[in-house]
């Protein structure tokens, strides 16, 4: 561990401010809760909401996974473990079912989590209105009133003009029955895993200043129209690894314009492989 | 077949090797100290300690130097540090008018209480690259200081030149506002728009300097006009003052360099308040007028609700103006782009097929 910090970098003040938005976010599903946001050294937009998340939650027994893009030897994902192995000492791990905190950009992992697993979302942008409306103080207001007209409007123009909806990753959630919300950017193909999840769920925006949550068995439900329902469309391909047809799959350009498919889940993929073997 | 799915760790361990290799340049140079940044590059010590909002020039240095001369990534370093430093007490607020000032200047009168001080300025330097510069004229350190300068550098304290508007009430006072409450710190308080003035002038006071300059100018290029006069300008050190809970009176501890900007600008008065040339106020950490003035220019289009003003251009919108010019949150969300998007780009990549594919049916 690094001398001259704190446990887990953040002075244990800050910690406590940020449980606290943590407390208040888990008592209201779905609502942005505003936070002291501490200025951290990773860059804004590279996970510091994420990463104070994780500050304020990790305890010297937990077993921490950190991912980017599903994998674990992905640049940013592996900066943000040295991060916390440096300045917590923690126990780190590269598998899902192992791990008691997994920290996220962009992915949920494909083994279901459980009860007692706590995953942690890197946010870039927590308001899931900002494209319709960008003055948070508007924004604010059409949450309080629950008036969700503008994005229904959105989805049902999308449907008109192209038959489907425009939105393959960040789609908007809705947080029992409740609160509309920014599921950060991970592809609607992982948003069904959302709902009703064992684990607690956690969202950190660190340059936007915002913690909200979804506490574990909550629904969330993707928006949709009744004759329009929400659903996910297959990929189409196996993974070339461990020849995985229901996994979220990343694809990798070869020579020649040939393509190929591999797990985004790295894990779950070593899983997959493990089994067949 | 080969898929680069591993590697990411060695490749992070190999790329700061390189940065380190690159901070340092060619070997066969004499390795630049600290203390030859704090010196002798004083204006972009003073620029990080004022984005950073931390006034520690020994720290901004080392962070420039660590930075390679990036003014943006020591202004991070810096204030990555700042983060982890205890709030041991609050300060009494300072009093530029008090400043040990060595350069103070105003547009609006010929000479004035105290008088005009040019003081250290590159504004009459003719801007003539010296190629003298360009060879050491001594490498040893000056053993003594040769003393006091010939011309005179300083003075004890100076009056602001807007105070003589103000005692015939044709400038707004400058008062507290209602019950006089402490205001928000924007590095613990997340900030809730509309935002109090004394919160956003501590956001423009950290902002990117260019940020804050080009908006700046273009309210004086007719995006919300707020015709400014360059009231009083001034550089020096000021007085930090704390009182002690065991003393119940205040205590000097030190001395900061602060540069001040007070515009004044016009409006027309309305039925119930005569006219009154109104304010706008910037102030910095260490010598930096191009800042000051500038953050004075945004501060008044930003009272545009004060005075009744119509919102027609970004430089009056907070939500605008503040948030974007957070050189440190701008430069990591733009930068960000480069993390990789395997994922999302993967949803758009089947979506676009697949609406290719009905678009060709």
């Amino acid at each position: 561990m690094i001398d001259g910090y704190n446990f887990a970098y953040l002075d244990e003040r800050s910690k406590r401010m940020i449980r606290r938005a943590i407390l208040k976010a888990v008592a209201i599903p779905g609502h942005q809760v505003p936070f002291g946001s501490r200025e951290m050294p990773l860059a804004y937009g590279w996970g510091t909401g994420g990463i104070q998340v994780t500050a304020a939650m990790l305890g010297q027994h937990d077993v921490l996974k950190v991912i980017d893009q599903g994998s674990d030897d992905t640049t940013n994902a592996v900066n943000i473990r040295q991060f916390f192995a440096r300045t917590t000492g923690v126990a780190t791990t590269e598998r899902t079912r192992e791990a008691t905190l997994i920290q996220t950009r962009h992915r949920i992992p494909e083994a279901p989590l459980r009860e007692g697993q706590v995953l942690v979302y890197q946010v870039p942008q927590p308001e899931a209105l900002y494209k319709l409306e960008p003055r948070r103080t508007e924004t604010l207001k059409l949450h309080a009133c629950e008036e969700y007209g503008l994005v229904n409007v959105k989805l049902y123009e999308d449907l008109a003009h192209w038959g489907r909806v425009e939105t393959t990753y960040d789609y908007p959630v809705q947080v029992n029955g409740r609160y509309v919300m920014s599921p950060s950017p991970i592809p609607s193909f992982d948003n069904p895993k959302m709902h009703r999840m064992p684990a607690l769920q956690l969202f950190g925006a660190g340059r936007e200043k915002r913690i909200y949550a979804v506490p574990p068995y909550t629904d969330v439900k993707s928006l949709d129209f009744e004759d329009h329902p929400f659903h996910v469309e297959p990929q189409g391909h196996a993974c070339a690894l461990c020849g995985c047809t229901t996994s979220y799959l990343d694809e990798v350009v070869q020579g020649a314009g040939e393509r190929l498919w591999t797990c985004s889940d790295t894990d779950w993929c070593r899983e997959q492989q493990e089994v067949s073997a | 077949m080969y898929i680069a799915v591993k590697g990411g760790e060695a490749a992070i361990g190999a790329s700061r090797v390189l940065l380190a290799e690159a901070r340092r340049g060619d070997p066969a140079v004499r390795e630049l100290e600290v203390a030859q940044i704090r010196e002798q590059l004083g204006l972009l010590v003073d620029r990080v300690m004022a984005e950073a909002s931390l006034y520690d020039p020994e720290l901004a240095a080392l962070a420039l130097k660590q930075a390679r001369g990036d003014a943006v990534e020591a202004i991070f370093l810096l204030r990555a540090y700042r983060t982890t430093l205890p709030r041991v007490a609050t300060t009494e607020p300072i009093d530029t008018a008090q400043m040990r000032v060595r350069r103070r200047v105003s547009a609006i009168f010929k000479d004035l209480p105290g008088g005009q001080l040019l003081g250290p300025t590159y504004d009459y330097t003719q801007r003539l690259l010296d190629f003298s510069l360009l060879t050491t004229v001594r490498t040893e350190p000056v053993e003594v200081r040769t003393g006091e300068s010939s011309v005179r550098t300083e003075r004890a304290s100076m009056p602001n030149a807007l105070d003589t508007l103000a005692d015939e009430g044709l400038i707004e006072p400058s008062l507290p506002s209602v019950g006089d409450p402490p205001p928000p710190d924007i590095t613990r308080d997340p900030p809730v728009y509309p935002l109090p003035r004394t919160a956003r002038l501590q956001m423009l006071a950290r902002a990117d300097e260019g940020w804050v300059l080009g908006m700046g100018y273009a309210t004086q290029r007719g995006y919300a006009y707020t015709h400014p006069f360059g009231g009083d300008i001034r550089f020096g050190a000021v007085a930090v003052e704390l009182v002690p809970d065991e003393l119940g009176f205040a205590v000097e501890i030190g001395e900061i360099d602060v540069t001040e900007c007070q515009m004044i600008n016009q409006f027309g008065g309305s039925a119930t308040v005569a006219p009154q040339f109104t304010r706008g106020y910037g102030l910095v950490y260490g010598h930096g007028e191009r800042k000051a003035m500038a953050m004075s220019l945004v501060d008044r289009a930003l009272r545009a609700d004060e005075f009744d003003e119509e919102v027609t251009a970004p430089v009056q919108q907070q939500e605008f103006v503040l948030p974007q010019g957070d050189n440190i949150e701008a430069s990591g969300f733009v930068q960000h782009l480069k993390l990789p998007h395997y994922v999302t780009f993967e949803s758009e990549l089947q979506l676009i097929r697949k609406l290719r594919e009905e678009a060709l049916k």
